[in-house]
């Protein structure tokens, strides 16, 4: 099962220190609002969960599409 | 896989001396001006939050603190609650104003130039050895004392919550991170 990264966008300060840490460059901050998840690009690695000093980031198990 | 570096990677270095060349001339508290105009401006003018992500030292430097000296514990859930972080960026403002306040006070005359250093808004320390001796009006120095104040109180604040919780727990109520965000969020509501 592959895992992604999902995150509480409304508790979100946007410090971009999840960014920063992607491997793949698939977090970033949305409008410098809140941080968004590409989830073809993650792979589930789990560092942005660790990065983010809000603690608001966690990986879920997703069901491959396609 | 690390990333490549770039130059503005090493900003934690410009923070650090920062905080150390107060102890020096306190005159130098006046460049720590950018570190409020620069991440505001950016906002405003379509750079959205790129302050806090490539360009803030001080952010940098807990990161690097942090993977010695951080418990690396969650933060409680108060420190990033609305309420808090806008409670806190009012109160960081409106010492900035009185700080603002105190300069004027001392460019109208009415009070005399105080050499010293505010920690936490409470507790007075002498910075005497800092004093510059510039022939220069005492407004401006009055302001390197009150600026160098609020920088040294914020990267003490900044430093515990590192050790306490996760190395960029600062970011979560950091008033400039806050102030950019809402500007962003004013900017680009959707
Ligand atoms: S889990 Fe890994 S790949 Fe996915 S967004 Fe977080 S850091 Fe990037
Ligand atoms: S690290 Fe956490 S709080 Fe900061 S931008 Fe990413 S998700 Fe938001």
């Amino acid at each position: 099962m592959k895992k992604t990264a999902i995150l509480e966008t409304n508790s979100c300060v946007s410090c971009g220190c999840c960014e920063k840490s992607c491997p793949r460059d698939a977090i970033a901050v949305y409008n410098g609002i809140y941080a968004k998840v590409e989830q073809e690009l993650c792979i589930g690695c789990g560092l942005c969960v660790k990065a983010c000093p809000a603690d608001i980031i966690s990986l879920r198990e997703v069901s491959s599409i396609g | 896989m690390a990333k490549k570096k770039n130059w503005y990677d090493y900003l934690w270095i410009a923070s650090s001396f920062y905080i150390l060349l107060g102890f020096f001339n306190i005159l130098f508290a006046w460049v720590g001006l950018i570190c409020f105009l620069v991440p505001f401006i950016m906002s405003l003018t379509g750079g959205k939050k790129g302050y806090c992500n490539r360009y803030c030292g001080r952010g940098q430097l807990f990161s690097i603190l942090g993977k010695r000296f951080s418990k690396n514990l969650p933060i409680p859930k108060w420190l990033y609650s609305k309420w808090f972080r806008y409670g806190f960026l009012v109160f960081f403002m409106t010492m900035f104003a009185n700080m603002v306040f105190s300069t004027y006070l001392v460019f109208s005359g009415v009070n005399t130039l105080r050499e010293g250093v505010t920690l936490l808004w409470s507790f007075s320390l002498p910075w005497h050895f800092a004093a510059s001796a510039a022939p220069i009006p005492d407004w401006i120095k009055q302001f390197a004392f009150g600026f160098y104040s609020l920088m040294l109180t914020s990267t003490l604040l900044g430093l515990v919550t590192m050790v306490l919780f996760r190395p960029r727990t600062w970011c979560v109520y950091c008033p400039m991170g806050t102030m950019t965000q809402l500007v962003c969020k004013a900017k680009y509501k959707d």
